[in-house]
């Protein structure tokens, strides 16, 4: 077929190769995941599209969701953040302590000792994304080396802190109104997901700050020499990673209602993987916020549903390592195909 | 050829003694690629003979570099034949294309920036001994190379602190190296200077009289004359003619290559040299590389800085938009002393700088042109209002801004990696024009630009100009600079070795002051 080249349009391209190819270029591969996950957990175990489960699943899915967001912008900047996980571990112990130490002076002062307890828990979030923020971005650690290292510190710090044991004693407006609560029934952790997916769907596609999160991935130098200051901006998307993630971490506490050292172990891996599957790519410069948020959808649905057919939880980390690398080995691929 | 001989393990086929003109190297039959959205070519043929020079020529984004990337086996064409000296061949990755004796320097390069010059010359095919690298055959078959080029470059200094006039050398040496029966060159003149321009040409002479057949893209009319044997004309992606150099015109070429004639390249310029724009005032770079250097640009004139590479007439444009760590001496903007020049405080006072290398500097080259053309002016209240975009104006100013470059394809949205090397520099000069800017430095801005693009630019450049902007322009066409500039100064060796005002900027004057003056000593 001889398709003479017109100025700007997009010609179509030929055989049933071209369209499958162009299709996963621009919305990648992960649609398709998503319902061929749904349609086999579905036929596998009936209980999977029961209204109780679905709602299960959006409600398990906000934690991975509101983390996942904070990495993809990382990712978009060109990093990544490995302790995303150690911030929710502290955000939890931290939170607990202070409010349930406020509680226990002023029994009264419920909504005060949330209040304490949130603000401490998202000053960890501030904290951890400073210090990674500077360490990657003035100092020139590798984000690898940099949020490695600061998970472990931060790990470290939340067993240190807590003696190991669970931190309990949580005000009952904390672990059952945020915890559990609903708002016309929805859920509570969902309305802030929900909130925070339009928030930073918001700061990528309409502000100065999320197009310079794009130019600083794809190219630091151009970035730079088109008077971008690359060094402030790219140490705030460790703090608004971190923070995000301590707003899971809080939440995600009220949930389990105690500050757990070992939360949020699973995260970091996690939230990269949904983010990978959802189009991000690892090289910065690349992918969309809603992509992230589906691929966090995927992996959750995919968690809950090996769950539900009773696969062993070990098996399930090998699936979801084997996801991470397929969709590295997809990115790649596509961008061969947009050659 | 010197070097490799020992190494010719990996043995691309020697060329034999009695292959020497009228024997066919290659054969291209009806090729066609088509890229997403664009058909890059279709229908094409192509043949190259031992011995001779064949030219590829066209306006940016014609398929030339697509067509030697199919030679070069970087991809397979969608459709057509190749034949390889008679045998029917399909190249399934550029190493297979090397084994078989076709090396290329393409547009962008392929070097490892953190290995050293002779490192990379000899990557994928060390010497070895009993599986030990022969380190010290590989310093002297790169020392032989580089002499033989008469390129100066310090065979153990890291690729990536070199310039790109010097990484281009890099990539001549590296393709040269493998002894090829077949030698592509993309563009290799596009930030060389006269000088290693002509060695270059030295050294094609002698390979074709060895019988390498040699494919050359080139946007410089002038190189043509003086090197080819046959010329092919691409455009949008067709054959236009294959022609014997000697038969024609340069105007007709030029006819050929974008289907209507131009009447001058080079605009006139009306220059009004007003107030003082841009000083160096005994300006030293910390790396040593610029010494007491005194330069200023007023509003309304083109300055020139010429010089070779290596000379430092880059680093001045660097150092005044704040990418180079000053030692002593000062930049002045206005009469303004700048104690830390910036890029984003530069950019703040009207300053804009073009960088030389558009992939490693310039572009994101993922992103959307729009996103690219706006990236410097995003903070301004047309851009946006208290950090939130206004989407519509940026496409709207960004679309003027591509049409008045002639952007092609004109689609702001599409990728930039997807455009052809000119267009992208479009998208680099276009960035200046996205903002108030009262200095341009321009850095090599013609690199890998077509003519009709060429006259587009110059005339942009007139533009800015007559309208009171101050321009820098520093370049290694010496042509380009010559026509532009109403005032220059040559570079050398880090310092200024003359300043030539009107009558007195001539071919002659610059080229006496490029090089040591030893000569005239003796
Ligand atoms: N990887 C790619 N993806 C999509 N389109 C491409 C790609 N590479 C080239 N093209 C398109 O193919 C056409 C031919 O491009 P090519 O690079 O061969 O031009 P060229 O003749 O080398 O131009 P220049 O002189 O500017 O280097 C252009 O329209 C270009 O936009
Ligand atoms: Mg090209």
């Amino acid at each position: 077929m001889v398709t003479k080249r017109l100025e700007g349009e997009i010609a179509p391209s030929g055989g049933p190769s071209a369209v499958v190819r162009s299709v996963f270029s621009t919305v990648g591969i992960l649609p398709l995941l998503l319902v061929l996950a749904i349609v086999f957990f579905a036929v596998q175990e009936p209980r999977f599209y029961a209204a109780a489960n679905i709602t299960n699943v959006f409600r398990q899915s906000t934690y991975l969701i509101i983390v996942t967001l904070g990495q993809a912008l990382v990712l978009i900047s060109g990093g990544f953040d490995l302790s995303v996980g150690a911030v929710i571990a502290v955000t939890s112990v931290v939170s607990a302590r202070f409010m349930s130490r406020y509680y226990a002076g002023n029994p009264d002062g419920e909504v005060t000792s949330v209040i304490v307890g949130i603000a401490a828990g998202l000053f960890v979030g501030l904290v951890f994304g400073l210090v990674n923020g500077t360490g990657v971005a003035r100092f020139k650690v590798s984000p690898f080396i940099m949020t490695l290292g600061m998970a472990s510190v931060g790990s470290g710090f939340a067993l240190y802190y807590t003696g190991g044991s669970p931190v309990s004693g949580m005000p009952p407006l904390f672990t059952r109104e945020i915890g559990t609560g609903r708002v016309f029934e929805v859920p509570i952790p969902v309305l802030f997901a929900i909130a925070a997916i339009i928030a930073v769907i918001f700061l990528v596609s309409a502000t100065t700050w999320g197009r310079y999160l794009y130019a600083i991935g794809g190219n630091m130098k151009a970035a730079f020499l088109s008077g971008i200051p690359v060094g402030a901006y790219t140490a705030s998307v460790y703090v608004l990673c971190s923070l995000l993630a301590a707003l899971a971490g809080i939440l995600l506490t009220a949930r389990v209602s105690s500050g757990e050292p070992n939360l949020g172990a699973s995260f970091p891996l996690q939230s990269i993987t949904a983010a990978v599957v959802g189009g991000v790519s690892l090289r910065g410069g690349e992918g969309r916020i809603i992509g992230a948020v589906l691929g966090a959808l995927f992996i959750t649905i995919l968690t809950n549903g090996m769950n539900l057919i009773r696969i062993e939880s070990y098996v399930q980390e090998i699936a979801i390592g084997v996801i991470l690398i397929l969709a590295v080995i997809i990115d790649r691929l596509r961008d061969r195909w947009r050659v | 050829m010197t070097a490799a001989q020992a190494s010719a393990q990996s043995g691309p086929a020697p060329s034999l003694p009695g292959e020497r003109g009228g024997v066919e190297l290659l054969r291209l039959s009806a090729i066609s690629k088509h890229f997403p959205g664009v058909r890059a070519l279709s229908g094409v043929d192509f043949d190259l003979q031992a011995g001779e020079v064949h030219v590829l020529f066209g306006e940016n984004g014609a398929g030339k570099s697509t067509l030697i990337n199919i030679i070069a086996g970087t991809f397979p064409p969608d459709d057509g034949t190749m034949t390889l000296r008679g045998q029917p061949i399909r190249l399934n990755s550029p190493h297979h294309a090397r084994q078989l004796g076709v090396n290329a320097v393409f547009q962008e390069f392929s070097l490892v920036p953190t290995l050293s010059v002779q490192d990379n010359l000899y990557l994928g095919r060390e010497h070895q001994r009993a599986g030990i690298l022969d380190k010290s055959a590989i310093a002297r078959g790169t020392r032989e190379t580089l002499e033989l080029l008469q390129f100066h470059l310090d065979p153990k200094a890291q690729v990536g602190s070199l310039s790109r006039a010097e990484q281009q050398m890099v990539e001549i040496a590296k393709a040269i190296q493998g002894e090829p029966s077949i030698l592509i060159l993309d563009e290799p003149t596009a930030s060389l200077t006269e000088n290693e321009a002509n060695n270059l040409f030295a050294l094609i002479e002698r390979l074709k009289i060895q019988g390498l057949g040699i494919i050359y893209i080139t946007h410089r009319i002038q190189e043509i004359h003086r090197i080819a044997d046959r010329v092919t004309v691409l455009r949008d992606g067709q054959l236009v003619a294959t022609v014997a150099a000697g038969d024609v015109s340069e105007t007709r070429l030029v006819e050929l290559m974008i289907g209507r004639s131009i009447e001058a390249l080079y605009p006139a310029i009306d220059y009004q040299p007003g107030r003082m724009m841009v000083r160096t005032d005994h300006l030293s770079l910390t790396s040593g590389r610029v010494h007491d250097v005194s330069i200023e640009v007023r509003a309304g004139e083109v300055v020139g800085l010429a010089g070779l590479v290596g000379s430092g007439k880059s680093e001045i444009g660097r150092a005044i938009f704040g990418l180079e760590p000053i030692g002593h001496g000062a930049v002045e903007i206005g009469d303004v002393p700048i104690v830390h020049p910036s890029p984003r405080g530069m950019l703040d006072r009207g300053v804009v700088y073009v960088p030389p290398d558009r992939r490693e500097e310039g572009l994101v080259a993922m992103r959307p042109v729009r996103e690219n053309m706006s990236l410097g002016a995003l903070g301004l209240p047309t851009f946006s209002r208290f950090g939130v975009l206004r989407r519509r104006l940026e496409g709207v100013s960004v679309r003027e801004i591509a049409r008045r470059l002639n952007l092609r394809p004109l689609n702001v949205e599409r990728q930039v990696a997807s455009f052809s090397g000119g267009n992208q520099q479009k998208v680099v000069l276009g960035r200046g024009l996205t903002r108030e800017v009262k200095v341009f430095i321009f850095d090599e801005p013609t690199t890998g630009v077509d003519v009709g693009a060429k006259v587009e630019i110059y005339g942009f450049m007139k533009e800015l100009c007559e309208r009171g902007a101050a321009i820098l322009l520093i370049s290694s066409d010496l042509p380009e600079l010559l026509h532009l500039a109403s005032r220059a100064y040559v570079m050398h060796r880090g310092e200024i070795r003359a300043e030539l005002v009107g009558d007195a900027l001539t071919e002659e004057a610059v080229l006496a002051n490029f090089f040591d003056r030893a000569v005239d000593a003796a």
